[in-house]
């Protein structure tokens, strides 16, 4: 298969990987960002991997749309070929849930005819595809979750929820970097902290890894929140 | 050394600090935000000796006014919204020195929309991910992350290479009109839209409507039709897309854009153009000129050389 791609004016170029949402693609497009990152090409200023797409923003006084497409044809060559394979890491989110902070709990498990033990055995025994990441700085678009859970949204969304609140909103399944009015079911909480612009690392996701809730306890849970104050946590990642 | 450089006595309409961009912060979701027209920011920082990326003060509209409280080399560049030193019509597209005590003011908006200021030595901020730019929705960058307001003390670096009366050239400086053609480069999506539709946005007037910010210009004109869905699957955005939600309204996608859309976008506008429209006042009228890719990089390699040549020379 031949490389589609497309101008975005003169300082960008995307590049179409597929027609509809699947980790499959997904995952191609993972495996090619990583060879991007390798590759270090002169003028590329930075990427934004999607859905179905990859955007790559240059600057044309370094490298001009037509070399770089050459460029970016061989490295499409090679993932054709299977030389590289993803490496996906599993970011693991302590979450406590039910609670004040997860006020919701309850409504999803009556909604589905379930516990709140069963809701929370099943949204933390999945490993997340993290999609992309937008919205808002360090909101990770996530697939995967099992219907069995899947609840509406809100009729009524709240002005405010909680940075760090975990919530489903039909099948989806996210977790609030930043506090911003919302209509998600809130079921949980994290102490950690997915976006600090202060932090060297200021967002801790990146598209194409998976991530998977652990529930902890309100003890476990006030611990790390305290570590994270200090500056110390750091987050449990493994190869998935 | 930080040194008290103005004391915001009127903050103006909306003044931010704002340099060449957040990047590399995409790929998290974060918006790139920057100044509006970039050109008018470069020339300015290069006019007082600084380097091109340096933050400046972005004036919108009704600027503000600011008391100098130590002597310092300014420049002020874009649109022409009447500044004043001490009541004095101040100079643009110039450098000059302000002593302590003196007051810049600016009055009607005469030509384009916003002004840049920089400051010999560069404004003494706190960078947030690599860059002063404010981003007013996420509350980062510049000074709080937010727009100056009463009161507020600005802090400048020690100026080294401080130079008065270095101009730009009369034929470098922008013209700012009330019709603006804006070069684009079509796609990535124009097979969404009908035949028709493509050669109405080609020839076509399109009006800049109130409800354009620093986000994005909605625009009035001809409906753009769609063959079938306006809708995407949520993909990167990129500065000066054009998007056409179902209503086939086209909205100009400007710095403070989010990272990604899920809407269908016709073009995108050449980056050297976004300066022109970041210039243009509600009421303005836009009209888009298909070019290649190629043309456009050569636009941008005329513009990057004019800027390289008087990097050189302010050194």
């Amino acid at each position: 298969m031949k490389l589609t791609y497309h101008p975005l004016g003169d300082t960008g170029i995307q590049l179409v990987f597929g027609q509809t949402i699947s980790e499959e693609t997904n995952q191609k497009i993972r495996i090619f960002t990583d060879l991007l990152k390798a590759e270090q090409i002169e003028g590329i200023v930075e990427w934004v991997p999607a859905y179905t797409t990859l955007s790559i923003f240059y600057r044309p006084d370094k490298v001009r749309y037509q070399a770089l497409l050459e460029k970016l044809e061989r490295l499409y060559e090679n993932i054709q070929r299977g030389v590289a394979e993803a490496a996906s890491l599993v970011y693991e989110i302590p979450t406590y849930y039910g609670g004040e902070t997860g006020p919701d709990l309850n409504f999803v498990a009556d909604h589905n005819g379930l516990s709140e033990e069963d809701v929370i055995r099943i949204h933390s025994s999945q490993d997340y595809l993290i999609y992309m990441m937008g919205f808002v700085p360090g909101f990770p678009y996530l697939g995967g979750m099992p219907e069995e859970i899947a609840t509406p949204r809100l009729e009524e969304p709240r002005s405010k929820i909680a940075a760090g609140s975990v919530g489903i909103a039909g099948s989806q399944t996210g977790v609030y970097p930043l506090e911003t009015p919302g209509g998600w079911q809130i079921i949980g909480q994290t102490p950690v902290k997915l976006y600090d612009p202060e932090r060297e690392q200021p967002i801790l996701l990146t598209a194409g890894h998976y991530l998977r809730f652990v529930s902890v306890s309100r003890k476990e849970y006030e611990d790390i929140a305290e570590a994270v104050r200090l500056g110390e946590y750091k987050i449990n990642s493994k190869e998935k | 050394m930080s040194r008290k450089l103005f004391q915001v006595i009127k903050p103006g309409l909306l003044t931010t600090f704002q340099d060449l961009g957040r990047t590399g912060y995409q790929e998290y979701g974060l918006v790139v935000a920057g100044a509006m027209d970039d050109f008018s920011l470069q020339i300015s920082n290069l006019l007082v000796g600084n380097r091109r990326d340096e933050a400046g003060l972005e004036v919108t509209m009704m600027g503000p006014t600011l008391k100098v409280l130590e002597d310092a080399v300014i420049a002020i560049t874009g649109g022409n919204l009447s500044p004043r030193l001490n009541g004095k019509p101040a100079p643009m597209w110039k450098s000059f020195a302000v002593k302590e005590g003196q007051l810049i003011e600016f009055g009607q908006p005469m030509e384009g929309i916003r002004s840049y200021i920089s400051v010999a030595g560069g404004f003494d901020l706190p960078a947030v991910m690599g860059s002063n730019s404010t981003f007013l929705k996420a509350k980062i960058g510049g000074l709080n992350g937010r727009a100056l307001e009463k009161e507020d003390i600005l802090y400048g670096n020690e100026d080294v290479h401080a130079v008065t009366g270095r101009s730009l050239h009369y034929d470098e400086i922008p013209k700012y009109q009330k019709e603006v053609t804006a070069r684009v480069v079509l796609g990535p999506h124009q097979d969404a839209f009908t035949d028709e539709a493509i050669k109405t946005f080609l020839s076509s007037n399109y009006e800049i409507t109130p409800q354009s910010d620093r986000m994005g210009f909605r625009l009035k004109g001809p409906e753009l039709t769609h063959k079938t869905s306006a809708d995407i699957i949520s993909e990167a955005i990129p500065l000066g897309g054009i998007q056409v939600p179902a209503n086939g309204q086209p909205i100009i996608l400007m710095a403070d854009r989010q990272t990604t859309g899920g809407y269908t976008r016709i073009a995108t506008v050449i980056s050297a153009d976004i300066s022109l429209l970041a210039q243009a006042a509600p009421g303005a009228v836009v009209r888009f000129e298909e070019v290649s890719v190629e043309e456009a990089q050569e636009v941008y390699q005329g513009r990057e050389s004019l800027l390289r040549v008087l990097d050189k020379v302010s050194k």
